[in-house]
């Protein structure tokens, strides 16, 4: 099974297959770059814009879109990752172990955060990832950009930068990677 | 139900999935605010029948950077010395309600029976001459932060072998993970049998100074001069210390290791113990992250079920041998794969 599936499957057992193709990889290029328009302009340029990229779906999209900003703007943010594991709600409900080690930079007071994931969901992960921004100092404000909103919210959470809103049933599976985002099931 | 009882039960996979954990916490601990709310609402009790400064503390620490409430109890200020047994005082505390106890005891065995009377999961804090696995979680962690990994590290393991706990959970750790281990005490300080033992043998440590990357200096237990193991601690020293000169003939990447206390000018010479090659420091400040490692994998798993090492033996069962579960996912659990 590829590295990609494992991660997708993990910890539910059985094999994700994927249905629906939602975005090729031209697409998910291109709504990174309109993304990355958007914080621009909504930030009036990059002066205090940290790029954090949730582990591990969003490190590679922070990346990819502090690139499409270094293009726009000929000054490249910095870019952070945080894993919220520690920061779950949903520990000892189901096993939950970190996935890489959180970089952020020292100082986060007073800058602007732009969390960056690749599928927003319930928003659990994300208010962890308040939780833990919250342990490094006071950013100015928290933003939020992922590639999909698949929607079923269970928190009062938005995003501020959406690649695509994808409506989909609770038991399907959204898997989103560089060469484009699929919609399917897993198969036990 | 499971528990951190000895080092010999961890297989290759179960110590590397620990270490790894263990960056992540090393991260935490070096933060502004080094705590975070994995454990919270968890319990964890100290049981400590034996005197500790640094596992007491670190597990403490431990549990405190995660946010778990921590209970200690002090032998010397417990109901032991109204004459409570072991059993009734786990009892009694697990009776307050704790997910972990952290066992450290005189008696070899003393977690594993404390794991099989009752639910909690038990982690060996140290007992008698048997094991410390944490200390041999540590030392792995310190040795791969300063190697890279151990695999094909020559260590030498120096001194009283015979009674510490240190060396027979490090020779199985440094072991396991592809070290090459070889034991250098007088004979009065080695086992009657070393049968099973992954180890050469060496009586001069002089003789396999040239050919090792890592020195680890046991602490000289001064009460066993009364045992006459060795004529006298001078003697011991010019026989089996990290003198100036040692140190000296030593390589420019070896590492020195201790588990401490350190008896400066017995086991190590302060030269030695202050030398850049030196990780004693490393050794205690990993020794917290280590032991986070440990008590979020045993408690922040599902329902409790996470694994470490060997099953909780029964009340007529010999510490246990078996590798450990290594089938518990590891992967964290993405919202973009949640079903």
């Amino acid at each position: 099974m590829a590295e990609r599936e494992r991660r997708i499957t993990r910890p539910y057992g059985g094999v994700f297959v994927p249905r629906t193709r939602v975005l090729d990889r031209d697409d998910v290029a291109r709504a990174i770059w309109r993304m990355a328009h958007e914080v621009v302009e909504r930030n009036h340029g990059l002066g205090a814009v940290l790029i954090v990229g949730l582990q591990t779906g969003g490190v590679w999209i922070a990346e990819r879109l502090a690139d499409a900003l270094d293009s726009i703007e000929q000054v490249r943010p910095e870019v952070g990752a945080l894993d919220v594991a520690f920061y779950r709600d949903d520990i000892g409900i189901r096993p939950v172990l970190p996935e890489a080690v959180t970089d952020i930079p020292e100082d986060i007071d007073g800058r602007t955060v732009v969390l960056v994931d690749d599928v927003l969901f319930t928003g659990r992960t994300i208010r962890a990832a308040l939780g833990a921004l919250h342990d490094y100092g006071r950013p100015r404000a928290v933003q939020l950009a992922v590639m999909i909103d698949r929607g079923h919210r269970e928190l009062p959470i938005r995003p501020d930068f959406v690649g695509k809103n994808l409506p989909t049933r609770r038991d399907e599976i959204v898997d989103v990677h560089a060469d484009g985002v699929d919609l399917g099931e897993l198969v036990k | 139900m499971r528990h951190l009882l000895d080092t010999a039960s961890l297989d290759r996979p179960a110590i590397e999935e620990l270490l790894t954990l263990t960056d992540s916490f090393v991260e935490v601990s070096g933060r502004q605010i080094p705590k975070v709310p994995a454990l919270r609402g968890r319990t964890v009790a100290s049981l400590f029948y034996e005197d500790s400064t640094r596992t007491r503390l670190s597990f403490e620490t431990a549990a405190k950077r995660l946010s778990a409430d921590t209970m200690t109890f002090s032998v010397s200020t417990s109901s032991v010395n109204k004459g409570e047994s072991l059993r009734d005082t786990a009892l009694t505390i697990e009776a307050m309600g704790v997910d972990a106890v952290v066992v450290r005891h005189r008696s070899a065995g003393a977690p594993h029976r404390v794991a099989s009377w009752i639910d909690a999961q038990v982690i060996n804090g140290g007992d008698g001459w048997h094991d410390h696995p944490t200390q041999a979680l540590l030392d792995c962690y310190t040795l791969r932060q300063r190697l890279g990994g151990l695999d094909g590290v020559r260590v030498a393991i120096v001194g009283d072998v015979k009674h510490s706990r240190v060396a027979r959970g490090d020779v199985h750790a440094f072991a396991t993970l592809g070290a090459e281990v070889t034991l250098v005490a007088p004979p009065t300080l080695l086992p009657p049998s070393l049968a099973g033992w992954p180890v050469r043998v060496a009586h001069r440590l002089d003789d396999v100074l040239d050919e090792v990357d890592v020195v680890y200096l046991l602490r000289m237990q001064q009460e066993r001069m009364t045992e006459a193991l060795v004529p006298s601690l001078r003697e011991y020293t010019a026989g089996y210390g990290l003198t100036r000169a040692r140190a000296g003939r030593l390589g420019p990447d070896a590492v020195i290791m201790h588990p401490g206390p350190m008896n400066r000018g017995v086991e190590i010479a302060p030269e030695a113990a202050d030398d850049p090659r030196a990780v004693i420091v490393d050794q205690v400040r990993n020794g917290v992250a280590v032991r986070m490692a440990v008590l979020f994998r045993l408690l922040g798993a599902e329902g409790r079920t996470g694994s470490l090492g060997a099953d909780a033996p029964t009340d007529t069962d010999a510490p246990a041998d078996t590798p450990a579960d290594a089938d518990a996912p590891t992967d964290a659990d993405k919202e973009s794969s949640r079903a």
